[in-house]
């Protein structure tokens, strides 16, 4: 671990300012990823700004139905909300699916969206890594890569995002607010996080020194209807191989709406849309499922060690809508 | 054999050090008290072979708080290079990746660890090979395997009779290589005052650790202190002394009156600390239609370092498990540029072990006959290997008592019939053995003082129950209460002490006790004056060349996977086990259930992968490598056979350390096949096996 200042943020728009302003600033949520990479040498930052104490642990209900998330809210809290576990389950059920009971209680909302790969060799400061010294090579992709990506990789990176809160994020069309020296803006989850290409060193849209400051679900009546489900290779404290959040309405025996996003799978939280455009309408039958299921894997392009991932994402989808699909009759 | 009357043996008591422990206050080796302690990081090499052509240490050096950084340019000389492990910066040859090739000594652990990223190193890298197969022209067979067994065994002719059998299994299994992980990595406080060393260290054994850091330092044992009193798990990782352990008293050096202190990180301890080799074992057993073996040929593949050998004894335990008139074991290695593989639970038998007893499985399905019939009918008689008579071995009273109590007869023998809620079920089991060892040069002495008695022996407790099991020992050995027992261990001012491994620390141990307090009786009777003293060496056992000495067991297992997404979980397990006296029924059963639990691990969770291009471990955290967690380990019991073995220890106990792992990755995979009919036999069972 190298030396580094810090500083105990008081006041987002300052916090936003000191960091804007240090080119190797970070801020500090609960420290579940970046102080495991400034031991290990992955993270080197000069100032860290600590904003765990700013005053966004709230969890508010919005006029309209939407419900807005701080983005200090410990991931404990956050799965334990009632209105969350009535109106979301997929979302509650993601969060309790990850990490362990000790890391949720530090782990923020914000910091999970930003939590960096789980990929051995990303984790390695002595092998090469595209995503952590950009040009220097890929290890996994000729490596060890059963945990890697499937879909929307690039020669560059075939890293996979370790979150489970941001695959139901994901589905339920949430939008991340950030704030920035000039001021707030929205993005929606589903474009918050990138595709590798050929800078895998980004993960997400955010430029430097913009502070995530809040999450926002919108209301949606189908997420009552919601599960996760996380394939892993243990009951507990594992990232996922394959998970996948879905949310289902079913009306007169047809998919009314429906929301379905994969982890595991992607550099990003994986938004199912060819799968959703293709089940919207459908009868909620095992046939549309696993069409369903083709239609989204059908780019699937597997390394040497995952191949198990497509059969793997196709049964675990169509499980999950047939658990919903019996839920809601 | 003169044995002990059972007053305080044999009772459920809670662990003398448990308060402690869970109040944080007993003192593991890098939380003991020094005076102004300094700190070491290690440089790690990030070859697997070759040399160091130049390492630069000067932008290290200029860190302020460093107080030495160390490399082989300038270490000081080690005087035996007997242990190639341990010939630490010594030259510049680089034997594996990972290996130390410099380190850093600080006033901070933090700025240690700076500094240690700021040496850089250029080598002259050779070609390294770390690619184990069963198909390479080069594998050897090494003149022993470890604990002294021959490489190689025949008895008959097990080619012909294989070939001519009415039923034929021929598989390969394979294990992968693993890591012993205890919770308390290796820890190391080195201090020097004058010419004498002391070491607070975490190990399996003070008195080896003395004796092969004076060999190796070309010190007089004298002149070495060690002190372990509490070690937090070993798993014979902590058995044999390391290569840290030589790098802390080198860099000690460096800094003179002060303490040096070293944890590995837990990085580290995935290419420092031992490993169990991965294995490939070819399973041949011919058998008459109605189940009877006549042939049993186990052939293993293994590996060890390039630098110094270690040969794991994998097909041991097939020379005793069940009868057949012609059989063949054989081990063979392949020399790698890997750090030197060791000791790991049950080595030997914890691989060798599940490859047996899922051929067996399988050979059960092959003749329609009950798995556990199939061993009832191949029950040998006597030691097939030596002819000797079973000292005690009780493995079909395990199963039946194992059978009625998991409720085995109402299993339907078909595989992949049964599914609840999407979860296929199944139930398997296996059979357990460890050998019993009572190891030679352990002494205890008794001093009475004060209304008590002071036992010392330089025995070490890794978490298990040795300072309550021996306390009981003593009380019974000196017919006192054990509150009159004052037992000190883990230090090389006591007497010596044989190793804390082979499951041989209580019975090796508390025969020293044992044979102290007779002599101390036969010299000061049952009044003894205050200071009164005595101490004696552990026997010989009358028994043991007549005898073939071996535990038994048997695991079951219950599992459900997961139709659509491969997943297994255990449902249930019970362990029964035949292990002689049980010295304390509450640590007995942690330490059994211990065993089953990283058996289970091992079934299902953990594989260190090799990276053949880096010569590397891959997945060297918690979070690559995979330890079954709490959520796992659902409904898990351990029972045993009420006996007093007195052909073993005065005690009448066998040693149960390692029989809990043995045979439980076996079970599961067993209670896989019968949920699924599929038949994994490359372990860990994990998900995409079962998709595929």
């Amino acid at each position: 671990m190298s030396p580094f200042e810090y500083e105990r943020a008081t006041d987002a728009s300052a916090a936003v300012a000191r960091v804007s302003a240090r080119p190797n600033a970070v801020f500090l949520g609960g420290g579940t990823n970046l102080v495991d990479h400034m031991r290990l040498g992955i993270a080197r930052p000069e100032l860290v700004v600590d904003v765990s104490r700013l005053p966004l642990r709230a969890i508010e209900r919005l006029p309209g139905g939407a419900v807005r998330i701080g983005a200090g809210v410990r991931n404990s809290d956050l799965a334990a909300d009632g209105t969350i576990r009535s109106q979301y389950p997929v979302l509650s059920q993601a969060l309790l699916a990850g990490a362990s009971g000790q890391l949720r209680n530090l782990a923020t909302t914000a910091g999970n969206l930003l939590q960096r790969t789980r990929c051995a060799y990303f984790q390695d400061v002595t092998v090469p890594c595209n995503k952590r010294e950009p040009g220097s090579g890929c290890s996994a992709i000729e490596g060890h890569n059963r945990d890697h990506a499937i879909l929307g990789a690039s020669q560059q990176c075939v890293a996979v995002h370790p979150s489970d809160m941001a695959v139901a994020l994901a589905a339920l069309d949430a939008t991340v607010v950030v704030l920035g020296r000039q001021g707030e803006r929205r993005i929606p989850v589903v474009e918050f996080h990138r595709l590798p290409g050929s800078s895998p060193q980004r993960e997400t849209v955010l430029e430097h020194g913009e502070l995530i400051t809040a999450v926002e679900l919108p209301a949606l009546p189908v997420a009552q209807h919601s599960a996760y489900y996380k394939v892993r290779d243990r009951a507990s404290y594992a990232f996922a191989l394959v998970s996948v959040a879905a949310a289902l309405q079913i009306s007169d025996g047809r998919v009314a709406d429906v929301r379905i996003a994969f982890g595991g799978l992607a550099h990003k939280p994986w938004r199912a849309v060819r799968a959703e455009a293709s089940l919207r309408g459908a009868p909620a039958t095992e046939e549309s499922y696993r069409r369903a299921a083709a239609a989204e894997l059908a780019d699937a392009r597997p390394l040497k060690h995952n191949a198990f991932k497509v059969p793997m994402a196709r049964n675990t989808l169509q499980m999950l809508l047939r658990h919903l699909t019996a839920g809601v009759r | 054999m003169d044995m002990l009357e059972a007053r305080a043996i044999g009772v459920d008591r809670e662990r003398m050090d448990g308060k402690l422990k869970v109040m944080g206050t007993a003192p593991y080796a890098f939380e003991q008290s020094v005076d102004r302690p300094a700190y070491l990081h290690p440089v790690q090499s990030t070859i697997a072979r070759g040399r160091i052509h130049s390492i630069d240490t000067s932008a290290a050096g200029r860190l302020e708080g460093v107080i030495a950084v160390i490399t082989h340019w300038n270490a000081p000389r080690l005087a035996s290079d007997g242990n190639r492990e341990l010939w630490v910066l010594q030259s510049n040859e680089v034997h594996f990746r990972g290996q130390f090739i410099a380190a850093v000594v600080a006033e901070t652990l933090e700025v240690a660890r700076c500094a240690a990223e700021l040496v850089r190193a250029e080598y002259e890298t050779a070609a390294h090979d770390v690619g184990f197969s069963a198909g390479r022209d080069d594998l050897y067979a090494p003149e022993a395997v470890n604990a002294g067994y021959p490489t190689d065994t025949d008895q008959g002719d097990a080619e012909a009779a294989f070939n001519g059998a009415e039923v034929r299994l021929d598989a390969t299994y394979s294990t992968p290589m693993e890591h012993n992980q205890p919770m308390e990595p290796h820890t190391t406080i080195a201090l020097w005052e004058s010419d004498k060393l002391t070491l607070y260290d975490s190990t399996q054994s003070v008195h080896s650790v003395r004796t092969v850091v004076a060999k190796t330092l070309g010190l007089r044992p004298e002149q070495v202190h060690v002190v372990s009193p509490y070690v937090g798990g070993g798993f014979g990782s902590k058995g044999e002394t390391h290569a840290h352990n030589i790098l802390a008293a080198l860099a000690a050096l460096r800094a003179p009156g002060r303490a040096v202190k070293l944890a590995l990180t837990r990085q580290q301890m995935f290419t420092l600390a031992g490993h169990r080799t991965p294995t490939i074992q070819r399973f041949r057993l011919g058998a008459t239609r109605d189940g009877h073996l006549n042939a049993i040929i186990h052939e293993v593949v293994e590996q060890t370092s390039r630098f110094q050998e270690f040969a794991e004894q994998t097909a041991v335990p097939t020379r005793l498990m069940y009868a057949a008139p012609n059989r063949r074991t054989r081990h063979r290695l392949a020399a790698l540029d890997v750090p030197k593989p060791s000791w790991m639970r049950a080595p030997g038998e914890t691989p060798g072990m599940f490859a047996g007893e899922v051929a067996m499985d399988e050979l059960a399905v092959a003749c329609g006959l009950d798995p556990i019939e199939l061993r009832v009918r191949n029950e040998p008689e006597h030691d097939p290997e030596s002819g000797s008579p079973w000292g005690s071995r009780h493995l079909v009273e395990c199963l039946r008592e194992g059978a009625r109590r998991f409720g085995w007869s109402r299993r339907d023998p078909r595989p992949g019939r049964r599914s609840e809620d999407g979860w296929l079920t199944g139930i398997g089991v296996a059979s357990a053995t460890y050998p019993r060892y009572v190891l030679m040069g352990s002494r205890a002495s008794i001093r009475f003082d004060e209304g008590r008695y002071e036992v010392r022996i330089g025995a070490a407790d890794l978490g298990t129950g040795t300072w309550t099991a021996l306390t009981q020992i003593a009380a019974d050995a000196l017919e006192c209460s054990p509150e009159a027992i004052h037992l000190e261990i883990g230090d090389t001012d006591l007497p010596n002490a044989t190793v804390a491994g082979g499951s041989s620390g209580i019975s090796s141990w508390g025969w020293a006790i044992v044979a102290a307090a007779q002599e101390f009786r036969r010299r000061h009777g049952s009044r003894p004056p205050a200071g009164a003293e005595a101490s004696a060496d552990t026997p010989e056992g009358a028994d043991d060349e007549t005898f073939a000495q071996h535990s038994f067991g048997a695991q079951f297992a219950e599992v459900r996977v997961n139709a659509a997404t491969g997943e297994v979980r255990l449902a249930r397990m019970l362990g029964v086990f035949s292990a002689g006296r049980i010295i304390n029924p509450r640590l007995a059963r942690s330490q059994l259930i211990g065993g089953m639990t990283m058996g289970l691990s091992m079934a299902l969770h953990e594989e260190s992968v090799m990276d053949e291009r880096l010569g590397h471990i891959v997945n060297h955290d918690f979070a690559g490598y995979h330890i079954a967690t709490n959520a796992d380990v659902v409904n898990l019991d351990a029972v045993w056979l009420e006996e007093i073995d007195d052909r073993s220890t005065p005690m009448g106990s066998r040693g149960i350390g390692e029989i809990g792992i043995v045979g439980a990755a076996a079970a599961i995979a067993n209670a896989v096949y019968h949920a699924t009919g599929k038949r994994i036999r490359a372990l860990p069972i994990t998900p995409d096996k079962l998709l595929t």
